[in-house]
C-alpha cells in the first residue's frame, strides 16, 4: 500500500525524529534520555522509513549494514573503556575535561559519554538488524 | 627467564611471516632463537650448580596470590636444557622433514608456541601459571597431533590426547587450590617450607590422589598409557619433541617437583612404584609386539616413562639419581631415534620394520646415528643409557624386599633391549627390501639431530663428569630437597648388580634373536588387550553422545511453547519454592495507602490483560497488549522514572511497528494446543503471574540498603559528572554491567538474523 500522505510526512518526521534521538543522546547525562532510548528513537524513525517505503529502501537510505552498527557500537564502547587503561587508571575509569563555550558556558565531556555513543548505535544496529531482517521475510 | 619464555611465543605468532621471508632456510632461521636461549641456560648452570637458584616474578593478580613467578633451579635447568636444546634440532628437521608442506608456516607456530609452554611449565614457581602453561602444552599438543586434519585418525588422537590430558589437568588444579588454602600461598617455593604440615593435614591424601592423576594421565602412565601410541599421529617431528622428549616429561617433572613437598609417605612410594612398574612392563611388552617403527617407539616411550615414575616413588638417593640420569639419555636416544624414524619413512616411505633393510649402505650417517641412540636404548656401554641402567638396577638392588620389582625392572630391560635392536638396528642391516622408490642419504637437516643427540649420549657415557656437578648433582638436590653429589663412571666393578646387568643383556640377546617367532606368537595375546582401558574411553564417549541425543530430544521440541513453558514453569518452581520456604509474609500485604488514580490505571492494566487473553483477533491481542505496555510506562511516570518510561514507551512502540510489519507472515490466529494443555497452561502462567507479585512484595517490604539511593544522588554529579542518576549508573558507576548488556544484546540480534536468513535457502528451494 503506497500512502502519499504518509511518504512525504516521513521525510520530515524521520529528519526530526533522528535529531531528537541526538538530542536525547546528548542530554542524557544530566536529563532524562540517554544512549538506550536515544537509539531506539533513531530505530523508530528508520522503522516509519520502512513502512512508508520498504526495507530496501531503508537499507539505501542507511547505506551501512545495520550490522555493522552493532560491531561499530560494541567497539565504541569497549574502546572509551580502555582509554582509561592509557592513562593508568583501571578500566572504564571515567575521563573528564571541561570544555568553554562562547561566554559562561561550560561543557563537561568524559569518556562514559562516548560509552553511551556506543550503546546508542548497539540499541539502533540491533533493532534495525532485528526489523529488517523480519520486514524482508 | 620472563624474555625466554615470552621471545618464543612471540616468535611462534611471526614463525607464519618468518616462514615465508625465509623460504627453504626457515627452520635453520627459526632454530636460532632456541639455540640463544640453550646456550642462555647452559651458561645458567654455573651459579646453579654453586647451590643458588635464579627467580623471577611479575605480579599478575596479586590479590588472589597469582604471579608469573619462575624458578631456575637443578631441575628446572635439566628440562629447560632439554626443551630448548632439542627444540632447536627438532626444528631444524622439521625445515626438511614438513618441506613443500603448504602450512609448514602454521606447523613452526604451533611447535613454537608448545615449546614456549612447556619452557613455562618446567620454570613456573606459580601454581596457578604452572597449571596454565600445563595445559597450555596439551592445547598445541592437540594441535600438533592433528595437524594433518584431513586424516579422520589423527583428528580422533588429538581429540582422545586432549581429552585424557585435559581432564587430567582438572584434579591437578583442585589439588593446587587445596595447597593453595592449605598453606595460604600458591608459591611452589614457599609449599616447600611447610611440609611437615601438608604431610600432616587430613587433605595430605586427597591431594596426592589428584596430583597423581594430572602427573598419571599427561606421562601416559597404566591405564591412561593408551593416548601416547595413538599420538603418534602427529608428524614425525613432533612425536620426537613432544612425545618422547618433553611434554609426557611434565608429569614425571611434576612429581619430581613435588617430591620433598609430598614425597616419602607410604601412601605415595606405593603407588607411585607400583603404577610405574606395570606401566614399564606393558609399554615394554607392547613394544615388543609391535612392527609400526614409531609404534614401537611409543611404547618404549611408555615403559621409560614407567621407569622414571618408579624411580621418583621409589626415591632414595640411587633412585633420584638413576631418574636424571636416565630422564637425559632418554631425551637423547629416543629424540635421536624418532627423527631417524622420521628420515627413514621420508626416505623408504613404509613405518613397517618387517619391510626393510639393508639400509646402512642407502643411509650410513643416519644407521651410525640409529645405531648409537640403539646402544643408549638397549643399555649397552658404552652410551649414557647404560650409565643410566646401572644406577637404576643397583638403586632397586639395595632397597629391602624388592624382588618382584626387580624381577620386573630385569624383564623389562630385556624386552627394552631387543626393541632398541629391532628399531635402530634391523632396518639398516641385512639385506636391502625393495621399496616404494630406492633410499637416499637424506640432507643434512635431517641427519644433524640424530648425529647430535646419539653423539652427546655417547660424549656423555664415557665422560659422565661433564654433567655431574653441573647439571645432575642440582638436580638431583632439587628433587630431594637436600644436597647431593653425584658420582657416575661406566665401570663400577665387580658386584651383584653387574651380575643382573649381565643377565638381562644376555636375555635380550636372545629376545632379539628370537623376535619374528615371538612376536606372532604374542599376537593371541590381543584378545586382552580388547577389553582395556582405550575401549573404555571409546565406551564413555559413546555414552556420552548417546546421553546428550536424549536429552536434545526431550528438551529441543522445536516449538517456542514448550520452550516457554519449561523455562517458565522452571523459574516458578525454583524461584517459588526458595520464597516460600525462606520468606514471611507476616505484614506482607499492608503497604502505603493508594491513590485512587493509581488503582484506576492498575485496574486498566490488568482489564487489558485479560483481555489479551481472551482476544478473536491478533490485532485485538496487538492493541490490548499495547495498552498493558503503556499503562506500565504511566506508572513509571507516575512514580518518577522518566527514563524508564521513555524507554518503555519506545519498546512498545517498536514491538507495535513490527508486529505490523510481520502481520501477514503470521500464522493463523487460533487454538493450536488441546483443552488439558490449555488448562496447564493457564496454571502456569497464574503461577507464574504469583510469583512475581510474591517476589515483588517480598523485595519491597524490606527496606533497600539505605546507603545506596544518598549515595548515587549526592556522588553522580561529583564522580560521574552528570544529573541524571540513572544515566551516570549506567554508563560510569555500573558501565560494565551496561557493557556485558550490551554485548548479550548484540548476540541476540546475530541470533535472530541467523535464524530468519538460514531459513531462507530452504524455502526458496520448496
Amino acid at each position: 500500500m503506497i500512502s502519499l500522505i504518509l511518504r512525504t510526512a516521513t521525510r520530515f518526521l524521520m529528519i526530526l525524529m533522528l535529531l531528537f534521538s541526538l538530542f536525547l543522546l546528548m542530554r542524557g547525562h544530566n536529563a532524562p534520555g540517554g544512549g538506550f532510548v536515544g537509539g531506539l528513537v533513531a530505530a523508530a524513525a528508520f522503522a516509519l522509513y520502512t513502512i512508508a517505503y520498504d526495507p530496501a529502501a531503508t537499507r539505501r537510505a542507511l547505506r551501512i549494514d545495520p550490522r555493522a552498527f552493532i560491531g561499530v557500537g560494541l567497539l565504541v564502547a569497549a574502546l572509551s573503556g580502555q582509554l582509561s587503561l592509557a592513562a593508568g587508571r583501571p578500566f572504564m575509569t571515567g575521563l573528564w575535561a571541561t570544555l568553554s563555550l562562547s561566554g559562561q558556558e561550560r561543557v563537561d565531556v568524559g569518556t562514559p559519554m562516548l560509552f553511551d555513543v556506543g550503546v546508542y548505535l548497539v540499541v539502533l544496529g540491533v533493532t534495525l538488524t532485528i526489523l529488517l531482517s523480519m520486514s524482508e521475510e | 627467564m620472563t624474555a625466554a619464555i615470552l621471545s618464543i611465543f612471540v616468535l611462534a605468532l611471526s614463525a607464519p611471516y618468518l616462514h615465508r621471508l625465509a623460504g627453504k632456510r626457515s627452520g635453520w632461521v627459526l632454530a636460532s632463537l632456541p639455540l640463544v636461549w640453550t646456550l642462555y641456560f647452559a651458561v645458567c648452570s654455573v651459579p646453579i650448580a654453586s647451590g643458588e637458584s635464579l627467580s623471577a616474578s611479575h605480579a599478575w593478580i596479586p590479590t588472589l596470590g597469582i604471579n608469573f613467578s619462575f624458578l631456575l633451579d637443578g631441575l628446572s635447568l635439566v628440562f629447560a636444557l632439554i626443551i630448548c636444546g632439542i627444540g632447536v634440532l627438532v626444528v631444524v628437521y622439521s625445515g626438511g622433514y614438513m618441506a613443500g608442506h603448504p602450512l609448514q608456516g602454521r606447523f613452526y607456530a604451533f611447535l613454537l608456541m608448545f615449546m614456549g609452554s612447556m619452557l613455562g611449565l618446567v620454570l613456573a614457581d606459580n601454581a596457578v601459571t604452572l597449571f596454565i602453561f600445563w595445559e597450555l602444552t596439551s592445547v598445541s599438543s592437540y594441535l600438533l597431533i592433528g595437524f594433518n586434519n584431513d586424516r579422520k585418525e589423527a583428528r580422533a588422537a588429538a581429540l582422545q590426547a586432549l581429552l585424557v590430558t585435559g581432564l587430567g589437568g582438572l584434579p591437578l588444579l583442585a589439588a593446587f587450590l587445596m595447597l593453595g588454602q592449605l598453606t595460604g600461598s600458591l608459591e611452589l617455593s614457599s609449599w616447600m617450607t611447610q611440609a611437615q604440615a601438608v604431610r600432616a593435614s587430613p587433605l595430605y591424601l586427597p591431594i596426592v590422589i589428584l596430583v597423581l592423576l594430572g602427573a598419571f594421565t599427561k606421562s601416559a602412565q597404566v591405564p591412561f598409557h593408551f593416548w601416547l601410541p595413538n599420538a603418534m599421529e602427529a608428524p614425525t617431528p613432533v612425536s620426537a619433541y613432544l612425545h618422547a622428549a618433553t611434554m609426557v616429561k611434565a608429569g614425571v617433572y611434576l612429581i619430581a617437583r613435588l617430591s620433598p613437598l609430598l614425597g616419602g609417605t607410604e601412601a605415595w612410594v606405593y603407588v607411585i612404584s607400583a603404577v610405574g612398574a606395570a606401566t614399564m612392563l606393558l609399554g615394554a611388552y607392547l613394544a615388543y609386539q609391535h612392527t609400526d617403527l614409531k609404534r614401537i617407539l611409543a611404547y618404549s616411550t611408555v615403559s621409560m616413562l614407567g621407569t622414571l615414575t618408579l624411580l621418583l616413588g621409589v626415591g632414595t638417593h640411587l633412585a633420584v639419581q638413576a631418574a636424571v640420569v636416565l630422564l637425559l639419555a632418554h631425551a637423547l636416544y629416543k629424540g635421536a631415534l624418532f627423527l631417524v624414524a622420521g628420515s627413514v619413512e621420508h626416505e623408504t616411505g613404509t613405518r613397517d620394520i618387517t619391510r626393510m633393510g639393508g639400509l646402512k649402505r642407502s643411509m650410513p650417517v643416519t644407521a651410525a646415528a640409529a645405531g648409537v641412540a640403539a646402544l643408549s636404548m638397549a643399555g649397552l656401554p658404552p652410551v649414557l643409557g647404560f650409565v643410566g641402567k646401572e644406577v637404576y638396577l643397583e638403586a632397586l638392588w639395595r632397597i629391602p624386599a624388592a624382588t618382584v620389582l626387580l624381577a620386573v625392572a630385569v624383564v623389562t630391560a630385556m624386552l627394552t633391549l631387543a626393541v632398541a635392536g629391532a628399531a635402530g638396528v634391523r632396518p639398516f642391516i641385512g639385506e636391502a627390501a625393495s621399496t616404494a622408490h630406492p633410499p637416499h642419504e637424506t640432507p643434512p637437516s635431517f641427519w644433524l639431530g640424530p648425529i647430535v643427540l646419539a653423539g652427546l649420549g655417547l660424549i656423555l657415557g664415557v665422560f659422565p663428569a661433564l654433567v655431574e656437578s653441573s647439571l645432575l648433582s642440582p638436580a638431583c638436590a632439587a628433587i630431594l630437597g637436600r644436597p647431593l653429589e653425584v658420582h657416575l663412571s661406566l665401570w663400577h666393578g665387580f658386584s651383584p648388580v653387574v651380575g643382573l646387568s649381565a643377565v638381562s643383556i644376555a636375555g635380550g640377546a636372545l629376545l632379539y634373536a628370537t623376535h619374528a617367532r615371538l612376536r606372532g606368537f604374542m599376537s593371541r595375546t590381543d584378545f586382552m588387550f580388547r577389553w582395556g582401558p582405550a575401549r573404555c574411553y571409546e565406551l564413555s564417549l559413546e555414552a556420552l553422545d548417546r546421553l546428550a541425543r536424549v536429552i536434545t530430544r526431550r528438551l529441543q521440541s522445536g516449538y517456542l511453547r514448550v520452550y516457554l513453558l519449561t523455562i517458565v514453569a522452571t523459574t516458578v518452581i525454583l524461584a517459588g519454592y526458595t520464597i516460600i520456604s525462606r520468606v514471611s509474609w507476616a505484614g506482607a500485604f499492608s503497604g502505603p495507602g493508594v491513590h485512587p488514580h493509581e488503582a484506576v490505571l492498575a485496574g486498566l492494566i490488568v482489564a487489558a490483560a485479560v483481555a489479551a487473553v481472551f482476544s478473536k483477533s491478533r490485532l485485538g491481542a496487538v492493541a490490548t497488549l499495547g495498552v498493558v505496555g503503556y499503562g506500565v510506562a504511566l506508572i513509571y511516570v507516575l512514580f518518577g522514572a522518566p527514563d524508564l518510561a521513555m524507554t518503555q514507551v519506545m519498546v512498545e512502540t517498536l514491538t507495535v511497528i513490527l508486529f505490523v510489519l510481520m502481520f501477514y507472515h503470521l500464522p493463523r490466529f487460533g487454538a493450536f494446543t488441546p483443552r488439558p494443555a490449555r488448562a496447564r497452561d493457564i496454571l502456569v502462567s497464574l503461577m507464574a503471574g504469583a510469583l512475581v507479585t510474591g517476589l515483588l512484595l517480598a523485595a519491597t517490604r524490606r527496606p533497600l540498603v539505605p546507603r545506596l539511593s544518598p549515595f548515587f544522588a549526592d556522588k553522580s554529579l561529583a564522580y560521574g559528572h552528570g544529573r541524571n542518576i540513572v544515566n551516570v549508573i549506567l554508563v560510569d558507576f555500573r558501565g560494565l554491567d551496561t557493557l556485558g548488556e550490551i554485548t548479550v544484546l548484540s548476540v541476540a540480534a546475530m541470533g535472530v538474523y541467523a535464524l530468519l536468513k538460514l531459513r531462507m535457502p530452504k524455502e526458496n528451494s520448496k
